[in-house]
């Protein structure tokens, strides 16, 4: 009986958890959209609720009618396993990162690492899903994004390997905390920044989303999908970029902690405060998506291999000597 | 030059005006409209569906000469006339396959009495292709439908002809 009220409760945390991350997908996806346009001078989808916010419901609706079609020659159990791959390892990793101090489904002491290691594995749905496409199209798609996303993994790694240094902990909870006098952004801002496009490269937003560049390979790894599998595909794509901007906020702009701790601010509660640090790192993705074009491929590689993993080796450098010559390196077990 | 190259390209200095210009962007006017709630403005001489006009005392203006029928480069209009017993020749039949119309305006042209005319309707789509032989009591219509608009761009359109 004790494990029955155990499991549920997991289930009930876990439900708790998913379904908002869901819905502000949805929403994300929208706001996506409606800056896209807006940039554009366009208006955007405005007809579908207020504001248009309920678009992506409509849309979600519409795939799900959708006949999915298997191709003849494609490895039939890959196929379907790829979307499911890639929009679980989205919604998994969502598991360690705390919205504030104690709203957190699963407090582990390896967070970070977890995190890193769950993005990592996210390359894995969109190759499965090219290859498994068995088309020449989904295969070059796979093939660009495996090698772009194992590169700038890479600098991620060692930007995480910079901010860990400055805490002393895998755990995102002490990584937010260590940040309560002074944001890892001030500091570390060259790192933020190589974060923060590295994080583009990461989810193959532009201007690196050369793995679904649908002027050259029509829609990349998804051109053989439909449906709901291409629905899932699109869900996890997002909750991923959610999740890069929820790993920026968490790892330089303080997670749930206000600018300044003072009146005004510390009465608006934690999560409100990490919410609108995604939001707004989100903000910058949408904008970004607008403006620029994409990148050829060989310039991708040279700024992951050439730029980004020296510089952010160097800075590690940089920050390890700074913290031992004026000893502030953190101490251990603290 | 070089070296203000490499600083701007470390500094991501145009990246940075891009994003700048493109929040601006955002709260500038919009170019798209509603569409289906709110109309764009069309011009007088917009060539749109077709349609037959009558005169005030509700005869119909056109006399059969078939000028429409002979300068339609699609073939699109298919004229049979006979005499009344008035006198005056009339049509018995004008069919226009609008499938087949290219919209070049050459009928509304050549018309020497101002019958077919093309409205600023736009928004004639069906569901079937049947639907689009448009006949002469349906461009009748169309012309009772839309007449005061019509006249109102012949009289627009009169002083540049």
């Amino acid at each position: 009986m004790n494990t029955m009220i155990f499991i549920f409760e997991e289930i009930y945390k876990i439900l708790f958890l998913l379904i908002p991350i869901l819905v502000s997908v949805a929403m994300i996806v929208w706001l996506d959209r409606r800056v896209w346009g807006l940039v554009q001078k366009r208006k955007g989808p405005n007809v579908v609720g207020p504001f248009g916010l309920l678009q992506t419901l409509a849309d979600a609706l519409k795939y799900i009618f959708k006949e999915i079609v298997i191709p003849a020659s494609a490895n039939k159990v890959l196929f379907i396993l790829a979307p499911i791959i890639t929009m679980t390892l989205a919604l998994i990793a969502w598991a360690v990162i705390p919205m504030s101090a104690d709203f957190v489904l699963a407090d582990i002491n390896v967070g970070i690492l977890y995190l890193f290691a769950v993005s990592s594995l996210g390359v894995y749905g969109i190759l499965l899903g090219g290859w498994a496409s068995n088309s020449k199209y989904p295969f070059l798609g796979a093939i660009r994004s495996a090698a772009q996303m194992v590169s700038y993994e890479v600098s991620i790694g060692i930007i995480i390997i910079n901010v860990l240094l400055c805490v002393g902990s895998l755990n995102l909870k002490d990584i937010v905390m260590a940040q309560k006098d002074l944001w890892f952004v001030i500091p570390l801002f060259p790192m933020f920044v190589v974060f923060f496009i590295s994080a583009l490269a990461e989810t193959n937003r532009p201007p690196f989303d050369l793995p679904e560049a649908e002027s050259e390979l029509v829609a990349g790894y998804q051109t053989e999908y439909s449906g709901m599998m291409y629905a899932m595909f699109w869900l996890g794509e997002y909750a991923n970029i959610l999740l890069m901007c929820a790993m920026g906020s968490i790892l330089f702009l303080g997670g749930w902690l206000p600018p300044i701790d003072i009146f005004p601010m510390n009465i608006i509660p934690a999560p409100m405060w990490m919410i609108l640090k995604i939001l707004m790192l989100f903000f910058l993705f949408a904008v970004i998506k607008a403006v620029v074009p994409r990148y050829r491929y060989d310039q991708l590689m040279r700024l992951g291999w050439k730029i980004f993993l020296p510089f952010s080796l160097i800075y590690v450098i940089l920050t390890a000597s700074f913290l031992y010559y004026f000893d502030k390196l953190p101490k251990a077990g603290v | 030059m070089k070296i203000n190259r490499i600083f701007k390209t470390i500094f991501l200095y145009e990246f940075i005006l891009a994003i700048v210009k493109a929040i601006k962007e955002i709260f500038k006017t919009k170019k798209t409209i509603n569409y289906p709630f709110e109309k764009g403005s069309i011009s007088p001489r917009f060539r749109g569906e077709h349609a037959l006009r009558r005169y005030p005392n509700g005869e119909e203006r056109c006399i059969a000469c078939k000028l429409c029928e002979a300068v339609c480069p699609a073939q699109a209009i298919t004229i049979e006339s006979e005499e009344r017993k008035d006198g005056s020749r009339k049509t018995t039949r004008y069919d226009i396959d609008m499938l087949k119309c290219i919209y070049c305006g050459l009928c509304q042209e050549s018309c020497p009495v101002d019958a077919i005319v093309q409205g600023p309707n736009f928004e004639f789509a069906t569901e079937t292709k049947e639907e689009l032989y448009y006949n002469k009591k349906k461009l009748l219509d169309n012309g009772d439908k839309w007449e005061s608009v019509l006249a109102k761009n012949i009289k627009l359109d009169k002083i540049y002809r």
